[in-house]
């Protein structure tokens, strides 16, 4: 019966959604106040039917309910609770539930801390994100229904990919799609922005621009973490050591973030000195239209990827008309109705090639061409199939070179920015304070060259640029705190941090990339295996059994320069339900270094003939040791707490307030 | 020309400068790390000839995995309903990879062997990656693999 009546919630979310799109837009076009009125508690009522609908499902879970087909296929008697919960967003029809009930919470979000709007922009933007709501409640009921029933019920379920019963695998999906779908709310303004009449458009952007950046800087610091998770996942589950691979679905996470970074700074541009409104809202439209298109890769499968579960091309072509009609809808809107870039009203204040505006100019083109370029890559082998040219994959070295190239310059010039003033300056005054720094930078680099285990130009330029965003923009906090009276905004602190975060996380990634050292080898109970001045002592395999697996559970001795540092315990685990194998990966975590050991295959007999005796197998085992991996991750997440400490800025509130009493 | 019209012109002309290069650089990259598909027929036919390096696409032969006791290096024979050409792999394959399950190798021919770099199985065990079950055609019919999900029924789930 419960089931049902999730059912009957998402159909009547549905309907609310499109009472929520069509009635307050018709509203903002007539001014009638009735009709905008309904926008707000639409919202809410929309979040509490989707949420409804969320915890129904999550009850069939927890209390095993294999009767409905979803729970059937993802679920098993022996799941531990835990991964019951998060079984939920575990497959195609839990994660879409749990993007319509995120981009419900979003709504939510904005109906609630818009108070002080305009009604007539409120309603424009809850009716905009109503039109997205449409989207994902009806892919949901007509193509992908979670609540479907398996009638006569499963006896048993066919339990939860193993790969994702992890805690990493908690957190990761809500996180990222708080991110994704977060992008909803600067593509609902920009598209408000650009329904508005002509005549009163331009004063107001810069004014819904103050109030929908700390939107884009939360949105935008969950995408970081929810990327950092994945990334931080698949390099302790997927037992490769690796934390990036440049795989079609990495890259569907990726473009957006580059997109929303580049809005970040253009946002900051516009609300600031009005210059770049129109560049700002096609970020806006792309930033979003980059996360449908991310969601379209994930969910359709028409790209081979590591990463891809399960997946129905007929529901691809569902996101894919959709996907149209949003980009296309947004563009040709974005065509009709953006600010006049001669008109001196609506193109800001002007400036000249050399300020800040032109350092942020350059820090979007870098950015976007970084995302012009993943999304090329990414979608070439689509595009190589359709023209008949033969099924192909771009290799990670096409991404890893490219990006370097576009990304170098972006570093090099980032110190700059904040230290550039607004409109005019000379090149002297931001040289003279940034040439010692940049000096100390080279020393740096020069010296790790020479210091390095394995003297190489990539931990020597990685550590010298890090040593360049670090001491540039120290720098900044200097100046700012040495000139009275100017004070340190939230928004200042946020920047410094999640420019710290990107010097933290060059070091962690082009440290990992040249000092890591890797071996994949067989070894015998009692041999040992050096590593640099690391040495592993492979001590034998015992039986170890879980809730719902059976594991080789494998011991290694690690010692570093004859002492010995830690026991490690991979394992290989083969679970119940549905015999797949899976490698758990055993890591001593460190600030400095990563050891990492992963349990290949028993050797000492051929595959098929039955097990050996216990301990006594030749294993093949892959040893890793990782410096500096950890703070690939820590740069990330300061990243993504300077985008949540500078949304937090009092001048986002103030002067949003101040505007309408002036009015 | 007024300044700004100036202005406009060098900042055009610098876009289409980083453009071209920027072009350039990427159609070098692409070609350099484009690796195709094909299948072990393909492979036999010779159309892979023109390419080194590639990917191979197939299904992994029932009874062909063969690893010498405390060895390193597996050897299988990969199978689209045709043909199937031998594979040698060095390290450590993927939890997913089984025989009569599909398989995407990368590597290069060395004789009649293909000497395989890197082994891709997939994260689900009930999927076939679609580009495979579209180069064999046919041939994946003979094998019974289903290409979507394999739909769940009372009697498929134990």
């Amino acid at each position: 019966m419960l089931p049902e009546l999730g059912q009957i919630a998402l159909i009547l979310a549905l309907l609310i959604a499109v009472l929520q799109a069509a009635l307050p837009l018709v509203g903002a076009y007539r001014q009638a106040d009735m009709l905008m009125a309904i926008a707000r508690p639409a919202a809410y009522v929309q979040l509490s039917l989707v949420a409804l609908a969320f915890a129904i499902l999550t009850y069939a879970f927890v209390a095993q309910d294999f009767s409905l087909r979803y729970v059937a296929q993802n679920s098993n008697s022996l799941l531990p609770l835990i991964y019951r919960y998060t079984a939920v967003w575990g497959a195609h029809e839990g994660s879409l539930l749990l993007w319509a009930l995120i981009l419900a919470l979003w709504t939510s979000a904005v109906a609630f801390f818009s108070q002080k709007l305009p009604h007539d922009v409120i309603a424009r933007v809850l009716g905009v994100m109503g039109i997205i709501g449409i989207g994902f409640l009806a892919f949901l009921i007509f193509t992908s229904n979670p609540f479907e029933r398996l009638l006569p019920a499963a006896a048993e379920g066919r339990d939860l990919n193993p790969l994702l019963q992890d805690p990493g695998m908690i957190i990761h999906p809500p996180m990222l799609y708080l991110g994704y779908v977060g992008f909803a709310v600067p593509f609902a303004f920009a598209i408000a922005a650009l329904l508005e009449p002509a005549s009163s458009r331009s004063g107001l952007m810069q004014n819904w621009l103050r109030w929908t950046r700390p939107w884009t800087n939360v949105a935008w610091g969950f995408l970081t973490l929810g990327i950092a998770l994945g990334s931080w996942w698949a390099y302790y589950e997927l037992g490769w050591g690796g934390w990036w691979f440049w795989d079609p679905v990495e890259n569907a996470s990726f473009m957006p973030w580059l997109a929303g970074t580049a809005l970040l700074h253009s946002q900051a541009v516009t609300e600031k000195r009005g210059s770049f409104a129109g560049w700002t809202l096609l970020l806006a439209i792309a930033a979003f239209s980059l996360s449908l298109l991310g969601t379209f890769l994930v969910r359709s499968g028409v790209i081979t990827s590591v990463h891809a579960f399960a997946s129905d091309p007929t529901r691809g072509l569902f996101i894919l008309i959709f996907l149209g009609i949003v980009i296309g809808g947004s563009l040709l809107l974005y065509a009709l109705r953006a600010p006049d870039g001669d008109n001196s009203a609506t193109s800001g204040k002007p400036f000249s090639p050399m300020s800040r505006e032109t350092l942020l100019l350059a820090n979007n083109l870098l950015l976007m061409a970084a995302c012009a370029m993943v999304l090329l890559g990414t979608l070439y082998p689509l595009l190589a199939d359709a023209l008949g040219l033969g099924k192909i994959s771009v290799g990670p070295p096409y991404f890893s070179l490219l990006f370097l190239l576009l990304i170098a310059p972006l570093v090099l010039l980032l110190p700059f920015g904040p230290l550039t003033r607004w409109q005019r300056e000379d090149v002297s005054r931001p040289l003279a304070l940034l040439i010692p720094w940049a000096g100390l930078a080279i020393g740096i680099g020069i010296a790790t060259f020479f210091l390095a285990p394995q003297g190489s130009w990539k931990a020597a330029a990685g550590v010298a640029a890090a040593a360049w965003i670090a001491a540039g923009t120290a720098r900044f906090v200097w100046s700012r705190f040495a000139t009275k009276n100017s004070g340190f905004t939230a928004e200042m602190f946020g920047m410094t941090l999640a420019h710290a975060g990107i010097a933290v996380f060059v070091i962690g990634a082009l440290l990992t990339e040249a000092l890591s050292h890797q071996r994949e080898l067989a070894l015998a109970p009692g041999q040992t295996v050096e590593l640099g001045r690391y040495a592993f002592r492979f001590e034998g395999v015992s039986r170890h059994v879980g809730p719902n697996f059976e594991a080789d559970r494998g011991a290694v001795t690690v010692f570093h320069d004859n002492a010995v540092v830690t026991m490690l315990h991979p394992e290989k685990r083969t679970y119940a339900s549905g015999g797949q194998s899976m490698t758990e990966a055993a890591i001593d975590p460190g600030i400095f270094r990563d050891v990492y050991v992963a349990l290949g295959e028993p050797l000492g007999l051929p595959a098929g003939s039955g097990r050996a005796t216990p301990g006594a197998d030749t294993w093949a085992v892959r040893v890793h040791v990782k410096p500096f991996v950890r703070w690939i991750w820590m740069g990330a997440l300061l990243m993504a707490l300077g985008g949540f400490v500078t949304a937090t800025d009092r001048r986002f509130r103030n002067r949003t307030r101040n505007n309408e009493e002036t009015v | 020309m007024n300044p700004t019209r100036k202005h406009r012109l060098l900042l055009i002309l610098l876009l289409v400068a980083a453009a071209a290069i920027a072009a350039t650089l990427v159609a070098m990259a692409l070609q350099r790390n484009v690796a195709y598909l094909y299948t072990p027929s393909e492979v036999l036919n010779g159309e892979a000839g023109k390419h080194a390096r590639f990917r191979l696409g197939g299904m992994v032969q029932a009874g062909s995995f063969q690893r010498a006791a405390g060895s390193m290096q597996a050897h299988f024979l990969v199978d689209d309903g045709d043909a199937t050409l031998p594979v040698v792999y060095t390290g450590i394959l993927p939890d997913l990879f089984r025989e009569k399950q599909a398989v995407i190798a990368t590597g290069r021919m060395q004789g009649d062997v293909f000497i395989a770099e890197n082994v891709l199985a997939k994260h689900d065990e009930t999927y076939m990656p679609k580009e495979v079950a579209d180069k064999m055609g046919a041939a994946h019919r003979k094998h019974d693999v289903p290409t979507t999900p394999v739909t769940i029924t009372t009697d498929s789930v134990r």
